[in-house]
């Protein structure tokens, strides 16, 4: 069913993978959003052992695990940009994806933004924006250096293009 | 500090005077918060049992009204340069609010109850930000009517250069659509006769308790009598009173909402929208800033061949209904008022439109008859036996739901517009100016890929800020998207043929608009 036959159209994956480090991020926090729902059930345990609250606890764990594992592992398959003079082009998601394509004459903003977790690792998130408030486009899990000189050159192409981009 | 540094060069701003607020708002202000506590005040002053501190209590909420109209009124001025709209407030907290006047895209003139009695108009400039939510533009609250009016020229005036030959102002505006009173029979078919019951519902019983007025009395005893009679009775004398008083309120509505509505395109290239008993509101907007326009039939409106439509326009607040092109009216005129708004022959929301694949179907009927199938499985557990059967019931309106949403699928595109449409409940077709996007996302749900369908979404900078072509074949999605925005996805693009995309519209199949 996936791929019908070479002579459909269809979308290309982007050129450039993200740093490989990011299976690491999405996998922390996976890790962290699991445990914040496992560690209450936990400690309740600690007081009464119901079996249906054994088997709760038990599930979220094997759920969690299998996401934990999988989840990070798919994305980095998935996930992919690429930046053209004309085009900015992103592809993420794990089940549910989706391509972002902004025209950079439309591009209003570009945004660096590292959060605690990112800065750990030495990663960086690139947000561009264009006038529509449903539009940004964001590239996840890139290396520090390659999201600063991303940002520079899309600033710069933004910058030579006239209008005011609405 | 500045002593020892050389002179600052003469800086020679051209001189423009601040403005005040128009005086006679000292007097509206007041009186349009006063009208609203009118019946409070009356009962507080009359019913009050002569109480000398609930008449004081009154004097003092009017002299803090006064007074603060006062203050705003000394404290408000405004001015208009060659480059912006600049406006000064507040006392405790100044605030300078600058509008770079080549970014006014609309001009919104409301003149409440107040306003009107004395010749004044609030003007409300909209721009395209969307960065700071909460900003609804800047306002000017209020003017007298002819400078609000000299204001809207003005204002416009560069969104939309002026064509050369002949001066803007004498050419004569045109009327492209105007209010027919045989449109009065849409107004029950909308839902807001309803909501007026409820609101009115509310403040009847709100006022009630506020001024201690038995209004109940006769109700509860007419109440009693209905409820002694049999369930059936009851139950068509409750259900037709709601009626009755939901049909008489939503044509009050209606009036009240869209007396003189007058739609007009003017002089200097705007559209313009005038409409309101009791308040009026003109909303106009620069043509070059339309980005499409938006033809919405809600159930029970489509129905009736009704339907009522907006424009696709960037700078326009949410609030208030101000994107407003159409009140509910026969769906053959939204048609008509979209192409003429639009400046086509033929309208582009009534273009025949290309189906979605049967795996579209195919979605909408699992997403349709799901919940309610496991509903009735829930039910069937925990809940009495007439639970279940009552959910098991209601698959077959789910599966009719479901396929009323796939027959709403469909797009199409045009020289100048991108055509999508969906929905149910309520089907709104989009007609999205092509130069108006300004980005795609296309995505695909782990289901999705599964049938070979994806959903592409048109960003742009107006109206809703994304619209949607729901669950269509992959390739010719892409094709479409492709086609509608010249160059923007072909280097992401890979297989197919480029030239195939061009007679894919042109396979129509579009069904009459009835349920």
């Amino acid at each position: 069913m996936d791929e019908v036959s070479t002579d459909q159209l269809r979308l290309r994956a982007p050129r450039h993978r993200v740093s490989r480090k990011s299976i690491t991020l999405w996998t922390l926090h996976a890790v962290i959003g699991w445990a914040v729902l496992l560690a209450p059930q936990l400690a309740v345990l600690v007081f009464s052992r119901a079996p249906w609250q054994v088997g709760l606890a038990v599930a979220t764990l094997v759920v969690g695990v299998a996401h934990a594992l999988v989840m990070p592992r798919w994305r980095y398959r998935v996930h992919r940009w690429e930046a053209t003079p004309e085009a900015v082009c992103t592809l993420a998601g794990w089940l549910n994806q989706e391509w972002r394509i902004a025209p950079v004459s439309r591009i209003q903003t570009v945004d660096t933004k590292r959060g605690p977790l990112q800065q750990l690792l030495g990663l960086s998130t690139v947000t561009v924006t264009t006038a529509s408030a449903a539009g940004p486009v964001q590239i996840e899990g890139l290396d520090r250096d390659e999201a600063v000189r991303l940002a520079d050159e899309l600033t710069g192409t933004t910058q030579a293009t006239p209008g005011d981009a609405t | 500090m500045t002593a020892d540094l050389p002179a600052a060069p003469e800086y020679a701003e051209p001189v423009v005077d601040w403005h005040r607020l128009d005086a006679r708002m000292l007097v509206v202000r007041p009186l349009n918060e006063l009208l609203g506590f009118v019946p409070v005040l009356v009962g507080l002053l009359v019913l009050g049992k002569g109480e000398t501190w609930r008449a004081l209590l009154s004097a003092g909420v009017i002299a803090a009204v006064v007074l603060l109209g006062l203050l705003r009124w000394v404290t408000t001025r405004y001015r208009i340069t060659t480059e912006q709209v600049e406006l000064r407030t507040g006392l405790f907290v100044r605030k300078r609010l600058a509008v770079p006047r080549d970014r006014v895209r609309t001009v919104d003139l409301t003149a409440k109850l107040g306003h009107r009695l004395f010749g004044l108009s609030a003007i409300r400039v909209g721009t395209g930000q969307r960065d700071q939510p909460g900003e609804e533009g800047l306002t000017l609250d209020a003017v007298s009517s002819a400078e609000a009016e000299r204001l809207r020229v003005l204002l416009l005036a560069l969104a939309a250069p002026e064509r050369p030959g002949e001066p803007a102002a004498e050419r004569p505006g045109l009327v492209l659509s105007t209010l027919d009173r045989k449109w009065l029979r849409y107004a029950p078919l909308t839902l807001s006769g309803l909501v007026a019951v409820g609101a009115l519902a509310g403040l009847v019983t709100n006022y009630a308790r506020e001024l201690e007025v038995e209004v109940f009395g006769p109700l509860t005893d007419a109440a009693h009598w209905v409820v002694r009679q049999p369930l059936w009775l009851t139950l068509s004398l409750f259900a037709g009173g709601v009626l009755v008083i939901a049909g008489f309120g939503s044509v009050l509505v209606y009036v009240v909402q869209f007396w003189g509505y007058r739609l007009t395109r003017e002089p200097d290239d705007t559209v313009r929208v005038r409409r309101g008993l009791l308040t009026t509101r003109s909303v106009s907007v620069a043509e070059q800033r339309l980005r499409g326009v938006e033809v919405v039939e809600p159930l029970l409106l489509r129905a009736g061949r009704g339907a009522h439509a907006k424009t696709v326009t960037t700078g326009l607040g949410r609030k208030g209904e101000s994107n407003l092109l159409l009140p509910p009216a026969p769906v053959a005129e939204a048609h008509r008022v979209s192409a003429a708004v639009l400046r086509l022959d033929t309208s582009p929301t009534a273009t025949p439109l290309r189906r979605h694949p049967a795996a579209a179907l195919r979605r909408r009927l699992v997403r349709a008859i799901g919940p309610p199938l496991v509903l009735a499985g829930g039910a069937a557990w925990f809940a009495p036996a007439w639970a279940w059967q009552v959910a098991l019931a209601l698959t077959p309106l789910a599966v009719l739901l479901g396929w009323d949403r796939y027959r709403s699928l469909g797009h199409a595109l045009t020289d100048r517009h991108l055509i999508a449409r969906q929905g149910s409940v309520v089907r709104e077709t989009v007609a999205l100016q092509r130069t108006g996007i300004i980005g795609w996302r296309v995505s695909r749900s782990f289901f999705q890929r599964r049938s070979g369908l994806v959903t592409i979404s048109a960003t742009t900078a107006a109206g809703d800020g994304v619209y949607h072509v729901v669950d269509v074949a992959e390739a010719d999605g892409l094709a479409l998207a492709d086609e509608a925005v010249p160059d923007l996805l072909r280097p992401f693009l890979e297989g197919g043929r480029p030239a195939r995309a061009a007679g894919g519209s042109a396979r129509a199949a579009d069904r009459p608009d009835r349920v």
